[in-house]
């Protein structure tokens, strides 16, 4: 396997974890679930391109004015469809996403359904890792921070969060408006990846895709996130030599992992060196118990 | 104004195919709360039964039917014992059921690609493609009979429902699944029945559909219409379903009509987004409560 192969598959998977970053907050932290955030890796897409290849900005401009216009357009659809309950905010995200997919198939300024070639390919490794690490950093400070904490609160109980006094719209409005940023974000270096956008892109099972991503992580772990991001983006990519079945063990695997393990890989958990130091203690104390228990014998 | 009943006829008789999918999502949506995302797959399948019995197995048309029919009420059952009844005997959060239907769609529509193919297929043809004409409006054979065999079995699935013991159970454990169990319904056989109720109109209705248009894995994606229908008559509602269905079918065909048929999709997603702002209990549906 070459590197270039391999970074390939790097560079998607950091595209994926920065828009599974974004959901990871909205999923997994704040406790809603979007079937539409394709259609905000869709707007960062279009946008992002348009701003370079249109107007002629830098990639890194460009980018940030594709995850504001995403992040506006989350504020406009959550402004609707937040205080629906239950599974109707998914249904609302999902007909959403594929609303701007088929907007985007009528639009001839942007190829239409045929597609938009010949983007520049300013999307490397080194600048997929420095997002990633900025997206990261960003989005632990703001779990720890008391704001975080009232996303978890509202995950965990809608209701006691309201009495107590947060405001559960607030919150989820601005969850859904960072997440779709990150989206956003994804969505650009995706198109300045490829060169070549196609409404096709984003269809449903995209947003599927990263929620899948999401849950196999782990709901509310970041560290989780980050690992089923590279597993899920890189495991196909390197079954490709039977690639008629892989998405059928694909499915059968989402499946299994909701029927054995739905907590997912990490459920919660977090890498961390505390913790880490604090596994490591564990293990090593495991050790000296059996040590002295065997000094007891003697 | 030939024009306008003209697509009027034409949106009720694809209404009528899609009043038998939404059911299906309702059905289900009823008695478990969830959109079970799954059933396009399912759909999907009994268009695949039905190719393949007419063309491989050189079956005639009814029989098709009953073995689409058939295959894909069983596909159904199977569905509900893999992928959700380790889910319901845990008390899992609907969310993971939504997750485990994408799985199974993912994984209903990628076994046929693996198996036979992402290719387009066509039924061979049943009726004579001369349509029966009254004055200017004509209407093709094979739209009355997709009209007939909805109306058939959507009539039948009603009378189970709403004059049978089996219904009346139907009707109790929607109401409230625990209330039902403690009074003596064994709601797994209820649950059970409803899937496979479902999936034999799925195998009907994803064959009528194939012989309409054509048959290809992402028939799926296109039955997601269906399901729009039936959170625009109000999920959980079976008459809801059915009107919502009918609606969403002659609104289709009159965009087609008189704007772009480009815009025939959009329409629909943009009617979804319109009526969860509006009414998201949908027009038949209850309003749903905060349960604190």
């Amino acid at each position: 396997m070459d590197w270039f192969y391999l970074k390939g598959i790097l560079i998607l998977s950091g595209i994926n974890l920065m828009a599974v970053l974004g959901l990871s907050l909205l999923t997994g932290f704040t406790g809603l679930f979007s079937f539409g955030h394709a259609g905000f890796m869709a707007i960062g897409a279009y946008v992002t391109a348009s701003m370079t290849v249109k107007f002629g900005l830098p990639f890194i401009p460009a980018l940030l004015i594709g995850a504001m216009v995403a992040s506006l357009v989350s504020l406009f659809i959550g402004r609707w469809t937040l205080n629906l309950k239950g599974d109707y905010f998914c249904i609302a995200t999902l007909g959403f996403g594929e609303a701007i997919r088929l907007i985007l198939d009528n639009v001839q300024y942007f190829g239409g359904a045929r597609g938009w070639p010949g983007i520049p390919l300013y999307t490397n490794l080194t600048n997929v890792l420095v997002m990633n690490i900025i997206g990261v950093i960003i989005l632990v400070n703001l779990i720890r921070s008391r704001h975080g904490r009232n996303m978890k609160a509202i995950r965990e109980e809608e209701l006691a969060s309201q009495i107590i006094g947060i405001n559960v719209f607030k919150y989820k409005l601005t969850s859904l408006a960072i997440s779709a940023a990150y989206a956003g974000i994804a969505g650009g270096m995706l198109a300045h990846y490829t060169g070549f956008i196609q409404p096709k892109m984003f269809q449903l099972i995209k947003s599927t895709e990263l929620t899948i991503i999401v849950i196999f992580g782990g709901l509310g772990s970041i560290s989780g996130s980050v690992i089923g991001a590279i597993v899920l983006t890189a495991l196909p990519e390197l079954l490709r030599t039977f690639a008629r079945w892989r998405l059928v063990v694909y499915g059968a695997s989402v499946i299994f992992i909701m029927i054995t393990r739905p907590q997912g890989l990490m459920g919660g958990y977090e890498i961390t060196p505390t913790n880490i130091k604090k596994l490591i203690s564990h293990i090593l104390s495991l050790g000296n118990k059996k040590h002295s228990l065997g000094g007891d014998n003697k | 104004m030939d024009t306008f009943i003209q697509q009027l006829i034409n949106g009720l008789s694809i209404g009528s195919v899609y009043a038998l999918m939404a059911v299906g999502y309702s059905l289900v949506y009823s008695i478990m709360n969830f959109s079970n995302f799954a059933h396009g797959g399912v759909i999907m399948i009994g268009a695949y039964f039905g190719f393949y019995a007419m063309t491989a197995l050189n079956l005639p048309f009814i029989a098709a039917f009953a073995l689409a029919a058939a295959g894909s009420g069983i596909l159904a059952i199977l569905l509900e014992r893999i992928a959700y009844r380790p889910l319901r005997k845990r008390n899992a959060p609907f969310l993971y059921f939504i997750i485990s239907a994408m799985g199974a769609s993912i994984f209903l529509e990628n076994i046929v690609i693996a198996t036979v193919g992402p290719t387009f297929r066509t039924y061979p043809r049943v009726f004579d493609s001369a349509p029966i004409s009254f004055g200017a409006i004509s209407i093709g054979r094979l739209d009355i009979t997709m009209f007939i065999i909805s109306a058939i079995s959507l009539s039948i699935l009603m009378y189970i429902i709403g004059k049978t013991r089996t219904g009346m159970g139907i009707r109790a454990t929607s109401y409230s699944e625990r209330a039902s169990a403690l009074m003596g319904v064994n709601t797994d056989r209820i649950i059970f029945i409803v899937f496979g109720l479902g999936g034999v109109l799925a195998g009907i209705a994803g064959m009528l559909f194939g012989m309409k248009y054509t048959v290809y894995p992402q028939i799926g994606f296109i039955t997601m219409k269906s399901f729009i229908a039936a959170v625009f008559g109000g999920l959980g509602s079976l008459p809801g379903a059915v009107i919502g269905s009918v609606l969403l079918g002659t609104i289709e065909t009159i965009t087609a009509g008189y704007i772009s048929s480009q815009y025939r999709d959009l329409i629909a997603f943009v009617l979804l987004i319109l009526v969860l702002i509006i009414r998201p209990s949908g027009l038949m549906g209850k309003p749903t409560e905060d349960k604190a």
